[in-house]
């Protein structure tokens, strides 16, 4: 110690002499010792091997617990590559921004690794596989990453306010360490938001595909041909319904067409065109050009030594230069590089550059004496300007002299401040002929001052220095802010709904006077001319078809069949022998049957979609105008010529619907007033005036009408308590299958009619309970039973079964077995077999698929049978009201609704309970699924979409009034709903509204309240007492 | 119990402690009572936290002790099985942490004194490595017997990969206080204190986990003391009392990180024959 200070002293002492100095005020005493050890030392190995282990270890736990993916080894790796490429971007961005790396960066490494480390990627990965299988790939990854959002993001913000602490510290390794684990964090982050997740979802789109091939049997792999935008839902959709035959999917082309705003039409222009990534691959090329070309190592200097190699100074730019103290260096001595500097010198690190100034501060020791001494200011910021290089830097500067540092001591002194004076002219002399080519421009001869002011350059570069931590710092954090909030307005844009919400609250879908979807966009409307058909008198009650043909029933006891195809009425059933108003009873038992029996007619009509029976619906505005004012007069009306209270309304889940039934009643040209006046005295209320109880007769008139009026007044005039077995009810139920019509009457009886000819083939009627619900499966017709009992039909002929070619219409082709009776067969219907007391209470909902017969009762109950013997396999239990609709399917998916607004699915094959689901206010009024969501739609004129697998409501569709459970499902994406006097069509795994449909001109147009849709890609919309027959606006197209 | 083994856990940082003093001396001052308060505070709260647990322990008496993760105790023998296999575990563990750390320690020496290497390793610290060993088994064993016996098993981020990044951490814990340089010892001594929480928090976030790594820091702490008082140890530059300040944050760091470990190999061993 003392030896140095002498020795520190005395060089000092010495230099003052030499070139006297007024104004130095540095007093530094210390010295500095660099040692440069061996190359390896086992000593420094063993803990950096340790780190490294443990490194290794982490990464092997880690990614060990990545499972339930395709290729754990091709996950792995994403997730060591997603880290160590945000650390590289990490190195890069830091030097980018002027930080200068002084750590030791295979020390560091492991360390980094750690802080960033693999968490989120791994539990991305989990909670992405966690997911339900059957779900779409992006919908997998959009509700993993979800359901993650909050923890990684609430993982990031500890880790950075952990690291930002740590950089508080204001010790500058760790400062740096937290600079460099910071920029790899934000990095970090959005290599996983945008590296990471897509190796994931091809990943699991690889196993998926896997899995349905391993899944399906070999012929239903065949490659689709026409759908290839979507092979993976197409499979889907083939292996759970694989016999389906007729399967219409929307057709990409038109698809397309028929959606496209305009923001994403722009944005498939720019998916089409990849219009981005080329300009970024063209940036790239360019930039790298640049780089190489501008690179002090690279092209351009080669180039330059290559032209200068024939002169005699070629290689002088390097080894040329003057040593300046030459003999004491590799022992001690203060290295003058690093005392003066000129001004560029702190912006140069290139190891070529700084020999080349060696020459001036030491070069001409006589220094001149003669000019005035300029202020030269040195300030402690000074002393250790050597820290700013990297230790690096030292074995490249002595191995320009073959010196190596191996197992060596650099000392470095403490700053002497030399002040000598040159003339312009000497400096330019002194300098190697090359410089001013290579590094600055030469001085001009004018700034004399030049180097006199060079020490001053390294001190503002100090200070500069200092705050380059905190900008780069900064400016990693607003840069990360402003990529976030980029991405964010990103997916806003680009992304039409939040289906990665599952767990907010529904989006509930208001739509006012036009429909549009949450953005405020409406599709363009079309208009097109339905085909209406006419012919019913009263409001139609049920609809059946079977593709072919199409069966509808007014309240009026009509039965009309159309083609589907061409809207031809093609038979009319009359309402047969006298009319008997059987579906009516007295006001005042009907009174409390509706509390009792509230919604007893759900299951009306049996049409596997989802066409809830018409009894339900409000009526159409023209009746509502017509008898809106007098309601309750209209019931008088009714109970007080029907006399059998017994079999009345289960059809009137609602008094407010009730008017619209009884109105049915009101059969044009008969003359009420007679009867309702002495009601009206009955009752001790004063009559009022009573119109002319004539409702509109929109179609032609019928032929048949006169004479059911004329059978009709005596069986009205006499109300006979006692009900007769043989007298016909309304009809309640309605059944088509091939060319039959299986009706269920609320007289208990049951009739099967030709379609074709109109002509009754058989009935049956032991039992006097009005049939509530009919199932015609094959040969076996089904009926429940007001009082609770099941009957079970079969259906045979007399003749063989023969196959009837069938009015034209093209082949049904693969159609499941749907046998065709030819007119000229005698068919008879046997009671095989009944369920006495099936339930408790009225049926209301029945449905059969998959050898299956499901009943819904009153008695809150569900009951599931066996189709052929007829043996009751469960009930299930969980409504808390009574079953108002069921749905099952071929693939054995049961759901069923209740008053209780609730939707419950269940498992067929345990009778357990999967999901229950409070869906709405009020009952449920329809239901029904597909492969990947359950629509339901309540009283509360709302649809709702579900969830199959996971319960979650997806979203709602706000219906118009009265059009609530108009809805069908056309194929697997596409849902119809009906409006006021339109149909619109959304699509159901985004909710997005693609378009809507008004039928007619008029804008006062009568909601559909009913939607059936065809197999032949047409939907029968129910307007009252006319239906409208559309055909879906050129987006759908059979598959086979 | 703990304190008897206990102290030769500081048997490396304080080795290390000593020849970084050593180094320093000439270059900087000592700044002896800010590290003092740093000591205090942080083993301040720690007969509050134990006194708490030693509260509801009665309360928890029934569960039995050790059983945490292993589910049923009906094997006597397979349990005792275990537990020495657990204890060797964390003996080998220990060990080598020992070994590590000192030789990170030592490594800072290396910068002027190289030829003393190999010497300062195998001569002098011989027992240094058991004694860590012996400490980190029974430290390893303590953790999920008292989480068992507080009744309230710790689940937080219980895996491997946490606790080998805990590891990790802790070896640059060390790592950084033997290579970086540091203005007094102050800013040592609090950048370690906050590094040594940050770690429990990151990793552990158990009361029953900081009041534990802040017993064994005090405990340690004062045996270090009683040791260096009784001559056999030594630093050149003592700035709290006989040892470094910065001491307690290393032992508290440790206890949490071999805890985490005795914790994940409690719930783990019955595990491992499924993994396999």
């Amino acid at each position: 110690m003392s030896s140095q200070s002498g020795f520190l002293g005395s060089l000092r002492a010495r230099l003052m002499l030499l070139h006297p100095s007024p104004n130095c005020s540095l007093r530094a005493e210390s010295l500095v010792h660099v040692h440069f050890k061996e190359e390896i030392g086992i000593a420094e190995l063993i803990p950096l091997v340790t780190t490294y282990i443990i490194l290794f270890a982490y990464i092997y736990f880690s990614t060990r617990k990545i499972d339930m993916v395709k290729s754990k080894w091709g996950l792995a790796l994403a997730a060591v590559v997603t880290v160590l490429s945000s650390l590289l971007m990490s190195v890069g961005l830091c030097t980018l921004f002027g930080l200068t790396p002084t750590l030791n960066g295979g020390e560091i490494f492991p360390y980094l690794v750690v802080v960033i480390g693999l968490e989120n990627v791994l539990v991305l990965t989990k909670s992405v596989v966690s997911t339900p299988v059957d779900l779409e790939v992006k919908l997998r990854i959009a509700q993993g990453l979800s359901n993650e959002s909050w923890s990684i993001m609430k993982n990031m913000a500890t880790e950075l306010g952990i690291i930002l602490i740590g950089y508080f510290t204001l010790v500058p390794a760790i400062q740096e360490f937290c600079l460099f684990a910071v920029v790899g964090l934000v990095s970090d982050f959005f290599l996983q938001m945008l590296f990471f997740t897509t190796v994931l979802s091809i990943d699991i789109r690889r196993m998926e595909l896997a899995d349905l091939n391993k899944r399906l049997p070999p012929e239903a792999c065949l490659p689709p041909a026409k759908p290839a935008g979507r092979p993976a839902r197409f499979e889907r959709q083939l292996a759970v319904r694989p016999s389906t035959p007729h399967t219409i999917t929307l057709q990409p082309s038109s698809f397309r067409n028929l959606r496209l705003p305009k923001r994403l039409r722009v944005v498939y222009f720019l998916a089409r065109t990849r219009l981005a990534q080329r300009l970024i691959m063209a940036g790239t090329v360019v930039w790298i050009g640049i780089l190489v070309y501008t690179d002090p190592a690279g092209l351009r200097t080669y180039l330059t030594a290559q032209v200068t190699e024939q002169s005699p100074l070629g290689e002088g730019a390097l080894a040329s230069m003057p040593v300046p103290a030459s003999g004491v260096l590799p022992a001690s001595h203060p290295d003058p590089a690093f005392s003066i500097f000129p001004p560029g010198a702190s912006k140069l690190p290139e190891n070529q550059t700084l020999p080349g100034e060696l020459p001036e501060p030491g070069a001409p020791a006589e220094g001149v004496h003669d000019s005035p001494a300029p202020e030269v200011t040195w300030g402690t910021e000074d002393e250790e300007l050597w820290r700013k290089l990297s230790f690096r830097h030292w074995p490249t500067l002595f191995s320009y002299y073959n010196i190596t540092l191996a197992k060596r001591y650099i000392s470095l002194l403490p700053v002497i401040p030399v002040t000598l004076r040159l003339n312009p002219r000497e400096a330019l002399e002194g300098r190697h002929p090359q410089d001013g080519r290579s590094a600055w421009p030469p001085p001009q001869p004018g700034q004399g001052g030049l180097w006199e002011a060079g020490p001053k350059g390294p001190g503002t570069a100090q200070a500069h220095r200092d705050i380059t931590l905190y900008k780069v710092a900064a400016l990693g954090l607003a840069s990360g802010i402003v990529l976030v909030l980029l991405l964010l307005c990103l997916y806003r844009v680009l992304c039409p709904r939040n289906y990665g919400q599952p767990g907010s609250g529904p989006g509930r879908r208001r739509r006012g006077d036009l429909p549009c979807d949450d953005y405020g966009y409406a599709p363009p409307e079309t208009e097109i001319v339905p085909l209406v058909l006419r012919g019913h008198l009263m409001d139609i009650e049920c609809l059946a078809s079977d593709g072919m043909l199409l069966v509808s029933c007014c309240l009026a006891g009509h039965v009309c069949v159309w083609d589907a195809q061409t809207g031809d009425c093609l038979t009319r059933i009359p309402h047969p022998g006298q009319r008997q108003d059987s579906g009516v009873g007295s006001v005042l038992e009907a009174q409390e049957s509706w509390e009792r029996l509230s919604d007893g007619g759900k299951g009306g009509p049996e049409e596997p979609g989802d066409s809830p029976p018409l009894r339900h619906r409000p009526r159409g505005p023209p009746p509502a105008s017509l008898f809106g004012d007098q309601p309750d007069l209209t019931c008088l009306i009714d109970t007080n010529f029907s006399a059998q209270p017994q079999l009345l309304e289960p059809a009137q889940p609602e008094p407010r619907y009730r008017a619209g039934c009884r109105r049915a009643q009101a059969s044009p040209g008969y003359d009420f007033s007679h009867l309702v006046q002495r009601l009206y005295q009955e009752e001790g209320m004063a009559p009022v005036h009573t119109p002319a109880l004539r409702p509109p007769s929109p179609g032609p008139t019928l032929p048949q009408a006169p004479e059911d009026e004329g059978g009709f007044p005596p069986e009205k005039g006499s109300p006979s308590l006692a009900w007769a077995p043989s007298a016909d009810g309304s009809i309640w139920s309605l059944e088509l299958q091939g060319s039959l019509i299986v009706v269920g009457r609320s007289s208990g009886r049951l009739e099967v009619w030709d379609a074709i000819e109109g002509t009754l083939r058989c009935s049956s009627e032991e039992v006097s309970s009005g049939i509530t619900a009919l199932v015609f499966l094959d040969k076996r017709i089904v009926a429940a039973r007001l009082n609770g009992s099941l009957d079970f039909f079969s259906l045979e002929t007399h003749t063989a079964l023969s196959p009837l070619q069938f009015r034209g219409a093209p082949g049904r082709g693969s159609s499941p077995t749907s046998p065709m009776y030819s007119s000229s067969d005698a068919v008879a219907c046997h009671l095989t077999h009944t369920v006495p007391c099936a339930h408790q209470k009225p049926i209301t909902a029945l449905k059969a698929a998959a050898g299956r017969l499901v009943t819904g009762s009153q008695d809150h109950t569900l009951r599931v049978y066996r189709l052929e013997d007829s043996c009751c396999l469960f009930t299930l239990q969980g409504h808390s009201g009574a079953i108002t609709t069921v749905y099952i399917d071929q693939t054995m998916v049961l759901a069923s609704g209740g008053q209780d607004g609730a939707i419950c699915l269940w498992d067929v094959l345990t009778g357990s309970r999967v999901s229950h689901m409070f869906a709405h206010r009020g009952d449920v009024t329809s239901l029904t699924c597909t492969t990947s969501c359950v629509i339901s739609s309540g009283l509360d004129d709302l649809i709702s979409i579900w969830d199959r697998s996971t319960g979650i409501r997806l979203y709602s569709i706000q219906q118009d009034l009265g059009c609530g459970a108009s809805l069908g499902v056309i194929s697997d994406n596409l849902l119809v709903t009906g409006g006021q006097g339109c149909v619109s069509f959304w699509d159901l795994n985004y909710g997005d509204l693609l378009q809507t449909v008004y039928l007619g001109k008029n804008s006062e147009a009568q909601p559909a309240r009913q939607i059936l849709v065809l197999d032949n890609a047409a939907i029968v919309c129910n307007f009252g007492s006319e239906l409208s027959l559309v055909y879906v606006p050129s987006v759908l197209e059979k598959l086979d | 119990m703990p304190r008897l083994d206990d102290h030769p856990w500081s048997g490396p940082c304080a080795k290390g402690a000593k020849h970084r003093s050593h180094l320093r001396a000439s270059a900087r001052g000592l700044e002896a009572k800010v590290g003092e308060m740093v000591t205090s505070s942080v083993s301040g709260p720690s007969p509050l936290v134990a006194h708490s647990a030693r509260g509801t322990d009665p309360a928890h008496g029934p569960v039995s002790a050790g059983v945490g993760g292993h589910g049923s105790s009906g094997h006597i023998n397979s349990w005792h099985h275990h537990l020495v296999q657990r204890s060797l575990v964390l003996f080998s563990v220990g060990v080598v942490l020992a070994l590590v750390l000192n030789l990170l320690q030592v490594q800072r020496n290396v910068t002027l004194f190289p030829e003393e290497v190999i010497a300062t390793i195998f001569s002098s610290a011989w027992w240094v490595p058991p004694c860590c060993g012996t400490a980190a088994a029974v430290v390893g064993l303590l953790y999920p017997c008292i989480d068992s016996h507080l009744g309230e098993p710790h689940k937080f981020k219980r895996e491997w990969a946490s606790v080998m990044r805990c590891v990790a951490v802790f070896v640059g814990i060390n790592h950084a206080s033997a290579k970086l340089d540091f203005a007094n010892n102050v800013q040592l001594s609090l950048t370690l204190a906050a590094l040594s929480l940050g770690l429990w928090w990151t990793f552990d976030r158990s009361r029953s986990g900081l009041g534990l790594g802040i017993t064994i820091a005090f405990l340690a702490t004062v045996i270090t003391q009683l040791l260096v008082y009784n001559g056999v140890y030594q630093y050149t530059s003592p700035d709290f009392l006989y040892i470094r300040s910065w001491l307690p944050c290393i032992f508290f760091s440790g206890g949490v990180t071999v805890g985490n470990i005795g914790r994940q190999l409690a719930m783990g061993v019955p595990e491992k024959p499924h993994s396999d």
